[in-house]
């Protein structure tokens, strides 16, 4: 290791200087990244929390306090749209992780053809959102769509994926996870191989079965890959918007809101301040199930 | 000898450059341009097209750029967030009544009381235009349609029906059709706008029932859980889901698919408004004299009439720096030429025009024909709620798609809708909520 | 020493994957072949007719060849705000990874917050048209930077510390300066890292459909995603154009993706070499 490294910095040499020198992980490395991202986002979003303590039309504000907030928490649906919103990041986190690492695996062992599974089950992430969900909200329609029709031929009636209430999350869940375990599983091929052959070489010498190589090296070793899937689709979960709009728009009814889309449609529908209020609660829920998990996993990742 | 080649080229470059510039400038010296923005229903954009080529052949030295936007809640965002931050377009098309009183049409919009083509404009339709101190602010871009029951009149001619004009017979109707083993009423959740066509199309029955119904809900006094007319609509929408007289399809089907079954005669009745003859004239032509209208019926047979929708307005945008050319673009659209001539050229009439001297011409789709009977009699219109109040509730079809799919009573949903209704009225300041 | 490839599993692999994976692209295709009447079934019938290349031309032919406009906005944006995320993130990513100040949480923490707050629309505009970037190509840049920014940083801090501290002291005690330390030790070693998320920032920057529309309004601005607005509308949906529509802009991320996918699996097969 420090053979190659020599030849790659042989033409650098200088002569070392004297005294204190410039620490080799500058602080001014944050400098540009902190202008673009304070000013053009953490700016406005202080803003907006001025305004969810208005009535805001957009021409004019005027100073309510909290009732914003109230206003939100007495939202009929909060409730239900509180737990769909928890529901549906737990479920396509989850399964993102799950299947994400299975896919990875199988997409770095020995198997034909890898170049071409791995492009096949990246390819939904390329393709838009309002695209995914106009497609697939064809497919799943009870009775001409292609799952279902599917589904007949081998003799079983399909439901109302989008069209049952108790269904319509839980098919937008199955949906979102299609179009995201590629990009959970390219994350965790990169965390798999940068794991060194060494460790699998010396478990091959004592004799370990593949299972146990997967417990004991590649786990733990793709630590730093688990938790950033963990992390990003949990947030995303929480945040998850474009899709359900997409497919069901928060229908039928109100079976599939979450506070994202809640929030939206008060948007949409005018009420600045409110939803502006509702930002700042999804925030806060978002934080207090977020920073613990985080934590949780930075702490379990230990040496550094 | 490489690098002289490089210097002439790059002055040629440079000298095309700015001969290029040069001539353009000429040609555009005298030009203004104007940005519109348009709808992006295929009829609406058909006829923008064309009403901008005849105008720019009348104007020489205006140049209008359309710019084609979406529909529905986002064009509602997009409206009132472009006025907001002083981006809008010069002109723009958008809904009247209260759509158009929630975005501050006193300060975002340009007065065009005194313009002089509003005295052809139609009473009906300067009142959905006007902001709270009396000023008219729009002028109509299209024409009127009716609220009803669209309807397969080669069914009816099969199964012997009258058009009815009572809820009763409406049912009775349903009844024979179901046992002729077609759906009798489409709904099409899909498209969850359509959903609300029961409640909406109702408003003449209410109306005529209470006709101070629209002031006293505006004021806050009157809701729609403690009213018993306005509660029909609700319940005829449970009543259709009860009876079991849906398409199988209901909860997914699209507005395209309802439209097609009403054609093909796969269904018989479809609540929906007049604008969708233009839709099945484009897609099924051949169908087209199949499709008629009828207004939804209430209890009382001599008092029968149809809500009706005004067509979206035109207004100039009162940040735009070209006020003059706008107020132009305006008139023309304001003018029988600009705004009734291209429509009827394009053969897509869906309703009656709003602007005097403008006459449908004779071969109208049957539909159109059914519902200019509605206009030439009195007392058998009334304007939809939304160009009566400013209060609507956001959440409206969701409610609807609730009730119509059996998920909630006409009794809960009104409560609900009179709940979201109030959230729209402290928005707007209005006093009384 | 290394198992064979077992036939069965792969085999099943490339079944499973194929339906599960590409037939709603089939159907987006399918589609894409079908004249507008037969489109409103939208069902999986065989097309009749060859319509695709009419579809083609009339979906880049709308509103004055705005498709081509779109391409060309997208193209620029997407390669612009990638190259200054790529470099922006890696830099905070490689700092804050390696050097453990009290600041650290704080500066963690407000990089999860840009994961997890909704940024705010009205504001931002106002700040734009203060900073005369409104409207402005080079404006979006800057806030698909501001809001990829999040993203990039955190997966480049999760895959660093996988680079010895041994590496950087080894090139330090030679006397390089950090920013060769930077570019020419860790960003190199970074590629797969940067591939993956070089991929999923032009994808999602290409895709972007929310922020053009708030930020960069206007035909001559238009992105890609803006075009779809042209064939779906409330009343009246045009399926054959839109699905089309959809195809072509699938295009250049999938061209992408194939291109940087090589380097991937180069990656893959520099990093089992790698001791």
């Amino acid at each position: 290791m420090s053979a190659a490294s020599d030849t790659r910095l042989a033409p650098l040499v200088m002569p070392a200087r004297l005294g204190a020198r410039p620490s080799p992980y500058p602080g001014w490395f944050f400098l540009p990244a902190a202008v673009i991202y304070g000013v053009l986002f953490l700016m406005p979003t202080f803003a907006s929390l001025y305004f969810s303590l208005t009535r805001w039309t957009l021409f004019n504000s005027t100073f309510i306090g909290f009732e914003n907030f109230a206003q939100f928490f007495r939202e009929p649906f909060l409730i239900r749209g509180l737990v769909n919103t928890v529901l549906y990041a737990v479920i396509t986190s989850g399964l993102k992780v799950v299947l994400g690492m299975l896919l990875a695996l199988l997409l770095t062992s020995q198997i034909l053809a890898r170049g071409y599974l791995r492009s096949v089950v990246f390819f939904p992430v390329l393709v838009s959102t309002v695209g995914v969900g106009i497609t697939f909200t064809v497919l799943m329609h009870p009775t001409t769509g292609m799952i279902n029709e599917g589904l007949a031929l081998i003799g079983i009636k399909g439901p109302g994926w989008l069209t049952n209430p108790n269904l319509a999350l839980f098919s937008v869940a199955l949906v979102d996870v299609w179009k995201g375990v590629g990009l959970a599983t390219v994350i965790y091929i990169a965390g798999i191989v940068a794991i060194p052959q060494d460790y699998y070489e010396a478990a091959r010498i004592d004799g370990a079965t593949k299972f146990q190589n997967f417990l004991y090296i590649t786990l733990p070793l793709s630590r730093p890959a688990t938790a950033t899937v963990i992390t990003l689709s949990f947030i995303g979960g929480l945040r998850t918007f474009d899709l359900i709009w997409a497919m069901t728009r928060g229908g039928p009814g109100f079976a599939s809101d979450t506070v994202a889309s809640v929030i939206y449609k008060q948007y949409q529908a005018g009420f600045y301040g409110l939803s502006t209020a509702g930002n700042v609660v999804l925030f806060v829920l978002i934080g207090v199930l977020v920073v613990p998990l985080t934590m949780l996993l930075n702490r379990k990742q230990g040496h550094e | 000898m490489q690098k002289t080649n490089r210097r002439h080229a790059i002055a040629g470059f440079a000298a095309g450059l700015m001969g290029f510039t040069a001539l353009s400038g000429a040609a555009f010296a005298q030009q203004t341009t104007l940005s519109l923005f348009a709808p992006n229903d295929q009829a609406a954009v058909a006829y923008t097209e064309a009403m901008v080529t005849a105008f720019e052949a009348a104007n020489p030295d205006i140049n209008v750029e359309i710019e084609v936007g979406p529909g529905g809640t986002e064009r509602d965002n997009m409206v009132k967030s472009r006025l907001a931050t002083g981006t809008m377009n010069d002109v723009f098309v958008y809904n009247a009544g209260s759509l158009f009183q929630a975005i501050n049409p006193l300060q975002t919009t340009v007065d065009l009381t005194n313009e002089p083509y509003m005295s052809t404009i139609l009473g009906s339709f300067k009142q959905t235009v006007a902001a709270s101190d009396g000023t008219l602010r729009g002028v109509p871009y299209g024409q009127a349609m009716g609220g009803g029951i669209l309807y397969n009149k080669k069914v009816y001619e099969e199964l012997g029906l009258s058009v009815p004009m009572t809820w009763a017979e409406f049912m009775a109707n349903n009844a024979k059709i179901k046992d002729a083993g077609k759906a009798p009423v489409i709904q099409t959740f899909g498209d969850t706008w359509t959903s609300q066509l029961f409640i909406l199309a109702d408003f003449f029955n209410v109306q005529a029932k209470n006709p101070q119904f629209a002031e006293m809900y505006t004021r806050g006094e009157a809701k729609y859980a403690d009213t018993p007319a306005a509660m029909g609509g609700f319940q005829k929408q449970a009543d259709i889901f009860n009876a079991g007289d849906l398409n199988e399809d209901f909860g997914a089907a699209t507005l395209n698919d309802g439209l097609r079954m009403l054609a093909m005669g796969e269904g018989a009745h479809y609540p929906m408004l007049t604008f969708a003859v233009g839709t099945i004239a484009q897609d099924y032509p051949d169908q087209l004299k199949d499709v008629g209208f009828f207004a939804l019926p209430g209890d009382d047979a001599a008092v029968n009439g149809t809500t009706v929708w005004m067509p979206t307005a035109l207004y100039i945008s009162a940040s735009s720096p070209n006020l003059e050319a706008a107020k132009k673009l305006v008139a023309f659209v304001a003018s029988k030429e600009g705004g009734c001539d291209p429509w009827v050229k394009l053969n897509a009439i869906t309703g009656p025009f709003l602007i005097q001297g403008c006459e449908l011409p004779a071969d109208v789709p049957p539909a159109v024909t059914d519902l200019q009977t509605y206009f030439t009699a009195d007392g058998r219109t009334a304007p939809a709620l939304e160009f009566l109040s400013p209060v609507k509730g956001p959440s409206l079809e969701n409610i609807t798609v609730e009730v119509g799919s059996g998920i909630r009573t006409p009794k809960d949903a009104a409560a609900l809708y009179d709940e979201d209704v109030r959230k729209q009225a402290q928005q707007l300041g209005l006093p009384g909520w | 020493m290394k198992s064979r490839p077992s036939i069965l599993i792969s085999a099943a692999a490339i079944v499973a994957s194929t339906v599960v994976f590409l037939i709603p692209f089939a159907f987006i295709v399918l589609m894409a072949f079908k004249d507008r009447r037969q489109s409103l079934l939208r069902d999986f019938s065989w097309p009749n007719g060859f319509h695709l290349w009419d579809n083609v031309v009339e979906v880049a032919a709308t509103r004055n060849w705005m498709l081509i406009t779109a391409f060309i906005n997208s193209t620029i944006l997407t390669v612009a705000s990638v190259t200054l995320l790529v470099v922006l993130a890696a830099m905070v990513g490689f700092v804050l990874a390696r050097r453990k100040t009290r600041f650290n949480g704080l500066i963690e923490f407000l990089i999860l917050a840009g994961l997890m707050i909704p940024p705010a629309v009205v504001p931002t505009i106002w700040l734009l048209q203060g900073l005369g970037l409104f409207g402005k190509l080079h404006g979006l840049v800057l806030i698909e930077v501001a809001y990829g920014l999040s993203f990039s940083i955190l997966l480049y801090r999760a895959f660093i510390s996988t680079i010895p501290r041994e590496l950087d002291e080894a090139a330090i005690i030679d006397g390089a300066r950090p920013l060769d330390v930077f570019f020419r030790v860790i960003l190199p070693l970074l590629w797969p890292v940067t591939v993956t998320n070089i991929v999923v920032q032009s994808v999602a920057i290409f895709n972007d459909f929310t922020n053009p529309l708030y930020y960069l309004p206007g035909n001559g601005n238009a992105t890609v995603q803006l075009t779809l607005y042209n064939f779906q509308s409330q009343f009246n949906t045009s399926y054959n154009l839109l699905f089309t529509n959809i195809l072509l802009i699938t295009i250049p991320p999938l061209l992408v993706f194939l291109f940087f996918n090589r380097q991937i699996v180069a990656g893959v097969t520099a990093g089992a070499v790698k001791g």
